[in-house]
């Protein structure tokens, strides 16, 4: 019996280590999946790909300034923040606060949203809500300096309407994703 | 005889060091960085507004999802959402698919879903992803149907 349980675990542990490896190497893997994709839409089409090396070297310089300002950030939080004030604010108990924080740093964040996965990983790990990350991924949806601009194109009463509906559904949004995390925490301990 | 050091006490922090951590931490996240910037660039080349026009059938509620769909594959500035929504609306492309087509433009990204699931977790990627998409059809249609209302 004891044989078998020990060979179970051997496998267990291969299988769990196996899938941290690939975890751990899964960016890596995309990358290069990305660059053989460029490689072969370049046998069959160079002059479209040297537009969008054109186009993506283009974005990347935008994204640069943006980049800088994440490090500025994550460094910053590092320094000063205690995970107990990231609790406090964000947290399980940050109620209305947290809400309000998070969608209004969500609408005044710039750039693209994956530059701020790393910083919102790094505030998860201090005790930031999940439901709150998805708020704040969600009302980026509104961006103020764009407003006018967007007012152009559908009218000004179309972002009147349209706005309090983006915040609304951000709420929603990580007010599910509280609720299917907490069941599945019930469920990890009711079978633990 | 000196007190020991309590187990696990914390090192003072230097702005240095928490310069370095931040470095480090998005260094690891750079080569995800680059691929979906890269997938970016093939996108923006590829797919063009006549395309985007072309998949509308002019059914209301499967234009919606149709519109919810385009703007979950698509990313890039939403200022690019703004135009190609524009120029729906001179094709004739009803406003319940252009508004859900530039909400999901920002909220929902299959092409940047691997780095967010790499960064923060594939069970969180999925439901965020697949909640935004459900969120920006009723988004779209309580916006539409609010103005209709108030006009």
């Amino acid at each position: 019996m004891k044989v078998m349980k020990d060979t179970e675990n051997k496998v267990g542990n291969k299988g769990e280590e196996e899938k941290r490896k690939w975890d751990k190497h899964y960016d890596y893997y995309f990358f290069v999946s990305v660059i053989f994709l460029y490689l072969l839409l370049f046998s069959f089409d160079p002059e479209s790909i040297y537009n969008s090396l054109k186009v993506s070297g283009n974005l990347f310089i935008q994204i640069i300034p943006v980049l800088l300002l994440v490090i500025l950030f994550m460094a910053l939080l590092d320094y000063f923040l205690h995970p107990k004030t990231v609790s406090k604010y964000l947290g399980k108990g940050s109620g209305i606060k947290g809400w309000f924080l998070a969608i209004s740093t969500g609408i005044l964040s710039h750039g693209p949203i994956y530059v701020w996965y790393p910083l919102l990983k790094d505030l998860r790990d201090r005790g930031m809500k999940s439901g709150l990350i998805a708020a704040f991924l969600y009302s980026r949806a509104i961006k103020i300096p764009l407003l006018p601009l967007m007012a152009y194109y559908f009218g000004a009463l179309f972002v009147v309407v349209l706005l309090p509906y983006i915040v609304i559904a951000s709420i929603v949004e990580g007010e599910i994703i509280e609720l299917i995390g907490s069941r599945k925490r019930r469920n990890t301990v009711k079978y633990s | 005889m000196n007190n020991p050091k309590p187990r696990g006490a914390e090192k003072p922090k230097s702005i240095v060091r928490s310069f370095y951590r931040a470095f480090k931490s998005l260094g690891t996240a750079i080569p995800m960085l680059l691929g979906v910037v890269l997938l970016l660039g093939l996108f923006l080349t590829y797919v063009s507004t006549q395309f985007i026009a072309s998949v509308f059938t002019g059914e209301m509620f499967r234009d919606t999802v149709i519109g919810s769909a385009i703007g979950s594959i698509a990313a890039g500035n939403p200022i690019t959402s703004y135009i190609i929504g524009g120029e729906l609306m001179k094709e004739g492309v009803s406003l319940f698919a252009i508004t859900a087509f530039i909400v999901t433009w920002v909220t929902v990204s299959i092409v940047q879903f691997p780095a967010e699931a790499a960064i923060l977790g594939k069970r969180f990627a999925i439901i965020r992803n697949s909640l935004g998409f459900i969120l920006a059809i009723l988004v779209s249609i309580a916006t539409v149907m609010t103005l209709r209302v108030v006009q």
